[in-house]
Protein backbone atom coordinates (compact mmCIF):
# COMPACT_ATOMS: atom_id res chain seq x y z
CA UNK A 1 0.00 0.00 0.00
CA UNK A 2 1.38 3.34 -0.99
CA UNK A 3 1.69 6.54 0.98
CA UNK A 4 -1.36 7.90 -0.88
CA UNK A 5 -3.59 5.32 0.80
CA UNK A 6 -2.44 6.37 4.27
CA UNK A 7 -2.76 10.08 3.50
CA UNK A 8 -6.29 9.71 2.10
CA UNK A 9 -7.32 7.38 4.94
CA UNK A 10 -6.12 9.87 7.57
CA UNK A 11 -7.96 12.69 5.76
CA UNK A 12 -11.18 10.66 5.59
CA UNK A 13 -11.08 9.47 9.19
CA UNK A 14 -10.18 12.97 10.43
CA UNK A 15 -13.09 14.41 8.46
CA UNK A 16 -15.46 11.83 9.93
CA UNK A 17 -14.21 12.43 13.47
CA UNK A 18 -14.50 16.19 13.08
CA UNK A 19 -18.05 15.81 11.72
CA UNK A 20 -19.03 13.86 14.82
CA UNK A 21 -17.14 15.92 17.41
CA UNK A 22 -17.37 19.59 16.35
CA UNK A 23 -19.83 21.87 18.13
CA UNK A 24 -20.94 24.13 15.28
CA UNK A 25 -23.25 22.24 12.91
CA UNK A 26 -22.03 24.15 9.83
CA UNK A 27 -18.46 23.08 10.63
CA UNK A 28 -19.73 19.50 10.92
CA UNK A 29 -21.25 19.76 7.44
CA UNK A 30 -17.91 20.99 6.06
CA UNK A 31 -16.03 18.18 7.84
CA UNK A 32 -18.38 15.51 6.53
CA UNK A 33 -17.88 16.91 3.02
CA UNK A 34 -14.14 16.36 3.52
CA UNK A 35 -14.85 12.79 4.58
CA UNK A 36 -17.02 12.25 1.46
CA UNK A 37 -14.20 13.64 -0.73
CA UNK A 38 -11.71 11.32 0.97
CA UNK A 39 -13.99 8.36 0.33
CA UNK A 40 -14.28 9.38 -3.33
CA UNK A 41 -10.46 9.43 -3.51
CA UNK A 42 -10.36 5.95 -1.94
CA UNK A 43 -12.82 4.75 -4.62
CA UNK A 44 -10.56 6.23 -7.30
CA UNK A 45 -7.55 4.46 -5.75
CA UNK A 46 -9.49 1.21 -5.99
CA UNK A 47 -9.83 1.74 -9.78
CA UNK A 48 -13.57 2.37 -9.43
CA UNK A 49 -13.55 5.61 -11.40
CA UNK A 50 -17.28 5.64 -12.12
CA UNK A 51 -18.23 5.06 -8.47
CA UNK A 52 -15.70 7.67 -7.37
CA UNK A 53 -17.09 10.38 -9.62
CA UNK A 54 -20.66 9.37 -8.80
CA UNK A 55 -19.71 9.75 -5.14
CA UNK A 56 -18.35 13.26 -5.79
CA UNK A 57 -21.44 14.28 -7.78
CA UNK A 58 -24.02 12.81 -5.42
CA UNK A 59 -22.43 13.41 -2.01
CA UNK A 60 -20.41 16.59 -2.41
CA UNK A 61 -22.72 18.04 -5.05
CA UNK A 62 -26.11 17.13 -3.62
CA UNK A 63 -26.13 15.63 -0.12
CA UNK A 64 -23.70 18.18 1.38
CA UNK A 65 -25.72 21.05 -0.12
CA UNK A 66 -28.96 19.51 1.21
CA UNK A 67 -27.40 19.21 4.67
CA UNK A 68 -26.30 22.86 4.63
CA UNK A 69 -29.78 23.95 3.50
CA UNK A 70 -31.39 21.90 6.28
CA UNK A 71 -29.01 23.39 8.87
CA UNK A 72 -29.75 26.94 7.75
CA UNK A 73 -33.53 26.34 7.53
CA UNK A 74 -33.63 24.88 11.05
CA UNK A 75 -31.17 27.34 12.64
CA UNK A 76 -29.32 24.22 13.74
CA UNK A 77 -25.96 26.00 13.97
CA UNK A 78 -26.85 27.37 17.40
CA UNK A 79 -25.33 25.23 20.12
CA UNK A 80 -28.07 23.93 22.43
CA UNK A 81 -27.87 24.67 26.14
CA UNK A 82 -27.46 21.06 27.22
CA UNK A 83 -24.40 20.48 25.00
CA UNK A 84 -24.22 18.83 21.60
CA UNK A 85 -24.16 15.25 22.86
CA UNK A 86 -27.21 13.38 24.09
CA UNK A 87 -27.65 12.24 27.67
CA UNK A 88 -26.89 8.64 26.75
CA UNK A 89 -23.66 9.45 24.89
CA UNK A 90 -21.61 7.01 26.94
CA UNK A 91 -23.77 4.05 25.93
CA UNK A 92 -23.65 5.13 22.27
CA UNK A 93 -19.87 5.45 22.39
CA UNK A 94 -19.57 2.02 24.01
CA UNK A 95 -21.76 0.42 21.33
CA UNK A 96 -19.74 2.06 18.53
CA UNK A 97 -16.43 1.02 20.13
CA UNK A 98 -17.69 -2.55 20.54
CA UNK A 99 -18.79 -2.68 16.89
CA UNK A 100 -15.39 -1.38 15.77
CA UNK A 101 -13.61 -3.89 17.99
CA UNK A 102 -15.62 -6.77 16.50
CA UNK A 103 -15.13 -5.58 12.90
CA UNK A 104 -11.42 -4.90 13.38
CA UNK A 105 -10.91 -8.26 15.09
CA UNK A 106 -12.72 -10.06 12.24
CA UNK A 107 -10.62 -8.30 9.59
CA UNK A 108 -7.33 -8.94 11.42
CA UNK A 109 -8.25 -12.62 11.92
CA UNK A 110 -8.48 -13.20 8.18
CA UNK A 111 -5.90 -10.59 7.09
CA UNK A 112 -3.37 -13.27 6.16
CA UNK A 113 -5.69 -15.15 3.82
CA UNK A 114 -7.11 -12.10 2.00
CA UNK A 115 -6.14 -11.79 -1.68
CA UNK A 116 -2.94 -9.86 -2.35
CA UNK A 117 -2.31 -7.27 -5.04
CA UNK A 118 -3.87 -8.27 -8.35
CA UNK A 119 -4.10 -6.62 -11.75
CA UNK A 120 -6.31 -3.53 -11.93
CA UNK A 121 -9.62 -4.44 -13.57
CA UNK A 122 -10.00 -2.68 -16.91
CA UNK A 123 -13.60 -1.52 -16.62
CA UNK A 124 -14.80 1.22 -18.94
CA UNK A 125 -17.88 3.40 -18.48
CA UNK A 126 -19.13 1.76 -21.67
CA UNK A 127 -19.18 -1.63 -19.94
CA UNK A 128 -20.93 -0.14 -16.90
CA UNK A 129 -23.58 1.42 -19.12
CA UNK A 130 -24.13 -1.84 -20.97
CA UNK A 131 -24.41 -3.72 -17.67
CA UNK A 132 -26.92 -1.14 -16.38
CA UNK A 133 -29.01 -1.44 -19.54
CA UNK A 134 -28.67 -5.22 -19.76
CA UNK A 135 -28.26 -7.38 -16.68
CA UNK A 136 -29.14 -4.66 -14.14
CA UNK A 137 -32.00 -2.95 -15.97
CA UNK A 138 -34.67 -4.01 -13.45
CA UNK A 139 -32.78 -2.62 -10.42
CA UNK A 140 -32.12 0.54 -12.44
CA UNK A 141 -35.84 1.02 -13.10
CA UNK A 142 -36.66 0.36 -9.45
CA UNK A 143 -34.04 2.93 -8.38
CA UNK A 144 -35.53 5.43 -10.84
CA UNK A 145 -39.00 4.90 -9.33
CA UNK A 146 -37.58 5.09 -5.79
CA UNK A 147 -35.76 8.36 -6.51
CA UNK A 148 -38.88 9.92 -8.06
CA UNK A 149 -41.04 8.81 -5.14
CA UNK A 150 -38.44 9.96 -2.59
CA UNK A 151 -38.04 13.41 -4.13
CA UNK A 152 -41.80 13.99 -4.45
CA UNK A 153 -42.23 12.68 -0.89
CA UNK A 154 -39.48 14.94 0.45
CA UNK A 155 -41.08 18.00 -1.16
CA UNK A 156 -44.54 17.09 0.18
CA UNK A 157 -43.21 16.39 3.69
CA UNK A 158 -41.22 19.64 3.84
CA UNK A 159 -43.88 21.75 2.08
CA UNK A 160 -45.31 24.60 4.08
CA UNK A 161 -48.97 24.05 4.96
CA UNK A 162 -50.81 27.26 4.23
CA UNK A 163 -54.16 26.47 5.82
CA UNK A 164 -54.67 24.56 9.05
CA UNK A 165 -52.31 26.43 11.38
CA UNK B 1 -0.89 -6.69 5.45
CA UNK B 2 -2.80 -7.05 2.23
CA UNK B 3 -4.25 -3.85 0.76
CA UNK B 4 -7.78 -5.23 1.11
CA UNK B 5 -7.33 -5.53 4.89
CA UNK B 6 -6.28 -1.86 5.03
CA UNK B 7 -9.39 -0.74 3.18
CA UNK B 8 -11.59 -2.96 5.36
CA UNK B 9 -10.06 -1.49 8.52
CA UNK B 10 -10.60 2.08 7.27
CA UNK B 11 -14.21 1.19 6.40
CA UNK B 12 -14.73 -0.33 9.86
CA UNK B 13 -13.32 2.82 11.47
CA UNK B 14 -15.57 5.12 9.42
CA UNK B 15 -18.57 2.90 10.20
CA UNK B 16 -17.81 3.09 13.92
CA UNK B 17 -17.39 6.89 13.74
CA UNK B 18 -20.71 7.23 11.90
CA UNK B 19 -22.43 4.94 14.41
CA UNK B 20 -21.00 6.93 17.32
CA UNK B 21 -22.25 10.15 15.69
CA UNK B 22 -25.71 8.71 15.07
CA UNK B 23 -25.99 7.43 18.64
CA UNK B 24 -24.50 10.35 20.58
CA UNK B 25 -25.44 13.60 18.82
CA UNK B 26 -28.60 15.49 19.79
CA UNK B 27 -29.14 17.35 16.53
CA UNK B 28 -31.25 15.30 14.09
CA UNK B 29 -29.25 16.57 11.08
CA UNK B 30 -26.01 15.27 12.60
CA UNK B 31 -27.64 11.90 13.22
CA UNK B 32 -28.42 11.81 9.49
CA UNK B 33 -24.79 12.74 8.74
CA UNK B 34 -23.71 9.78 10.89
CA UNK B 35 -26.02 7.47 8.94
CA UNK B 36 -24.55 8.77 5.66
CA UNK B 37 -21.04 8.01 6.95
CA UNK B 38 -22.12 4.45 7.79
CA UNK B 39 -23.60 3.95 4.30
CA UNK B 40 -20.38 5.28 2.78
CA UNK B 41 -18.28 2.87 4.83
CA UNK B 42 -20.42 0.00 3.50
CA UNK B 43 -19.86 1.30 -0.04
CA UNK B 44 -16.10 1.33 0.56
CA UNK B 45 -16.30 -2.32 1.62
CA UNK B 46 -18.28 -3.22 -1.51
CA UNK B 47 -15.82 -1.45 -3.82
CA UNK B 48 -12.79 -2.94 -2.06
CA UNK B 49 -14.18 -6.49 -2.33
CA UNK B 50 -15.04 -5.84 -5.98
CA UNK B 51 -11.48 -4.65 -6.68
CA UNK B 52 -9.72 -7.57 -4.99
CA UNK B 53 -12.35 -10.20 -5.70
CA UNK B 54 -11.88 -13.01 -8.21
CA UNK B 55 -14.22 -11.62 -10.91
CA UNK B 56 -14.05 -7.82 -11.08
CA UNK B 57 -15.21 -7.86 -14.71
CA UNK B 58 -18.65 -9.06 -13.52
CA UNK B 59 -19.15 -5.57 -11.95
CA UNK B 60 -21.37 -6.88 -9.15
CA UNK B 61 -19.75 -4.97 -6.26
CA UNK B 62 -19.51 -1.79 -8.33
CA UNK B 63 -23.21 -1.99 -9.28
CA UNK B 64 -24.18 -2.65 -5.68
CA UNK B 65 -22.22 0.44 -4.60
CA UNK B 66 -23.80 2.63 -7.31
CA UNK B 67 -27.33 1.55 -6.34
CA UNK B 68 -26.44 2.06 -2.70
CA UNK B 69 -25.33 5.64 -3.47
CA UNK B 70 -28.69 6.26 -5.17
CA UNK B 71 -30.63 4.85 -2.21
CA UNK B 72 -28.53 6.95 0.19
CA UNK B 73 -29.34 10.09 -1.81
CA UNK B 74 -33.07 9.33 -1.59
CA UNK B 75 -32.73 8.64 2.14
CA UNK B 76 -30.92 11.95 2.70
CA UNK B 77 -33.60 13.90 0.81
CA UNK B 78 -36.49 12.35 2.74
CA UNK B 79 -34.65 12.51 6.07
CA UNK B 80 -33.77 16.18 5.76
CA UNK B 81 -37.33 16.94 4.57
CA UNK B 82 -38.64 15.26 7.71
CA UNK B 83 -36.22 17.24 9.90
CA UNK B 84 -37.37 20.52 8.33
CA UNK B 85 -41.02 19.50 8.80
CA UNK B 86 -40.44 18.55 12.45
CA UNK B 87 -38.58 21.78 13.07
CA UNK B 88 -41.51 23.75 11.66
CA UNK B 89 -43.87 21.84 13.95
CA UNK B 90 -41.89 21.52 17.19
CA UNK B 91 -39.41 24.43 16.74
CA UNK B 92 -36.52 22.16 17.61
CA UNK B 93 -34.22 19.59 16.04
CA UNK B 94 -33.06 18.29 19.42
CA UNK B 95 -33.78 14.56 19.53
CA UNK B 96 -33.86 14.48 23.33
CA UNK B 97 -36.86 16.83 23.24
CA UNK B 98 -38.71 14.91 20.50
CA UNK B 99 -40.37 12.33 22.70
CA UNK B 100 -43.83 11.98 21.16
CA UNK B 101 -45.10 11.23 17.69
CA UNK B 102 -48.26 13.31 18.04
CA UNK B 103 -47.75 16.98 17.26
Amino acid sequence: MGIAFYLVSVLTVAGGLAAVLLKNTVHCALAVTTAFAGLALLFLQLDAQFAGFAQILVYIGAVAILVVFAILLTRGSETPKGGVFSKTWLAGLAVAAAIFAVLGWAVLQVAGSLPQQNAAPAVTVNQIGEALMGRYVLPLEIIALLLTAALIGAVIVAMHEKEGD
Amino acid sequence: MSPLAGYLLVAALIFAIGLAGALTRRNAILVLIGIELMLNAANLNLIAFWRYGPHPEALTGMMFAIFSIAVAAAEAAVGLGLVISIHRHAKTTDLDEMNRMKG
